[in-house]
């Protein structure tokens, strides 16, 4: 154990909210509906049109809310990517 | 017309059979008539926690399968009158539970009950999907977490796809019950908050139970938490969880939170529902 743990106090909550997050937003799509897949598929052809994007940097996920479902999109481009685009 | 209620988790161990046993009784405390029904087939665990193990004659698959009339396999409670149980089989498994067989007990179940609580197994097979299917409202038992989290999310899924409410294009009322909350470890910082599970899952919060040593104490001596110690942290929590199943709109209070009325409770009740 590093000494450093004795004097930072670290709280581990944080993190565990984090991973929940990322990994619910992924096995929602994956166990979800066909529907978040095709959409998917075709929002990232679209956007590579026009700019170069790594597959993996793009979330799909639709979102329960207690009324609606809200379809959540989430686009990270690299900066020499949006050259072009801006 | 009954309600009926399915206590459900994905993960095992959470406390949905303890859930399952203190909120009948506390609705049945209230006056309400109150079943609640052991889906765990081959691994009962209700007839335990409400201290009925040595008077279980028949049970849910007997009744399934023609073998005996629902009278003759319900168990009133021996202190609150208007509660009853319909306990699982012990022998047999859980192959023996056919859609149709479920549809027909839940069916008369609800002409002679205001609530029929199901008590779901863990995971996410053919036992859990039977539990929830004829459910008009969901409390998802979750643990803050990460794996329970997790599995309740899961559940969430098929509550919202695999229930008769949710074919027929309806609405299926979910409800968030956190169960085994630690104060301590939340004040560390170390257990996820309530808030934080709250927006992960998005459904309603219908109480915070504290991990409790009272909870042990009613197991060991057969009784719901509710009417073993109806002072003690958990027990009021639970009654609060049933007033609010029942309709009610009250505060939400933190276990371990000596502010209540604050800011904090005052953002949960209007989440809740
Ligand atoms: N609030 C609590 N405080 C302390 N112990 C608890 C609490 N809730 C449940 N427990 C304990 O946790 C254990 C599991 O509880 P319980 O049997 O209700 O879970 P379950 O979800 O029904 O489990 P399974 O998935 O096996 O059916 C039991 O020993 C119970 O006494
Ligand atoms: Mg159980």
């Amino acid at each position: 154990m590093s000494i450093f743990r004795l004097f930072k106090k670290q709280s581990s909550a944080p993190v565990a909210r984090e991973r929940l997050q990322v990994l619910l937003a992924h096995e929602r799509v994956s166990t979800g509906n066909d529907l978040v897949q095709l959409l998917r598929e075709e929002i990232l052809a679209v956007i590579a049109k026009h700019v170069d994007l790594d597959n993996e940097r793009v979330q799909v996920k639709m979102d329960r809310d207690e009324h609606v479902s809200i379809l959540e999109i989430d686009v990270e481009i690299p900066r020499d990517a949006t050259k072009q685009a801006a | 017309m009954g309600k009926v209620i399915v206590v459900t988790s994905g993960k095992g161990g959470v406390g949905k059979t303890t859930s399952t046993a203190a909120l009948g009784a506390a609705l049945a405390q209230r006056g309400d008539k109150v079943v609640v029904v052991d889906f765990d087939v081959g691994l009962r665990n209700l007839d335990l926690v409400m201290g009925a193990e040595r008077r279980v004659v028949y049970d849910l698959v007997n009744v399934i399968q023609g073998d005996a009339k629902l009278p003759q396999a319900l168990i009133r409670d021996k202190r609150v009158e208007s509660l009853f149980l319909l306990p699982a089989s012990q022998t047999r498994d859980k192959d023996n539970l056919t859609p149709e067989g479920v549809e027909r007990v839940i069916g008369e179940l609800k002409e002679h009950f205001d609530w029929i609580i199901c008590d779901s197994p863990a995971g996410i097979e053919r036992g859990a999907t039977l539990a929830m299917r004829h459910a008009d409202i969901a409390v998802v038992v979750t643990n803050p977490e990460v794996s329970s989290v997790r599995d309740s999310d899961r559940i969430i899924g098929l509550l919202d796809s695999k229930t008769v409410k949710a074919e027929s294009g309806e609405r299926m009322e979910k409800h968030l019950l956190l169960t085994r909350y630690d104060a301590v470890r939340a004040e560390r910082g170390d257990m996820l908050k309530v808030d934080d599970v709250l927006e992960i899952l998005s459904i309603p919060l219908l109480g915070i139970i504290p991990e409790s040593m009272d909870v042990l104490k009613a197991s060991n001596i057969g009784a719901p938490v509710t009417v073993a110690d109806s002072r003690s942290a958990p027990a009021l929590a639970y009654f609060d969880a049933a007033r609010r199943l029942a309709g009610e709109i009250l505060p939400i209070t933190v276990p371990g939170d000596k502010r209540s009325g604050g800011l904090l409770s005052k953002i949960f009740s209007r989440r809740a529902a």
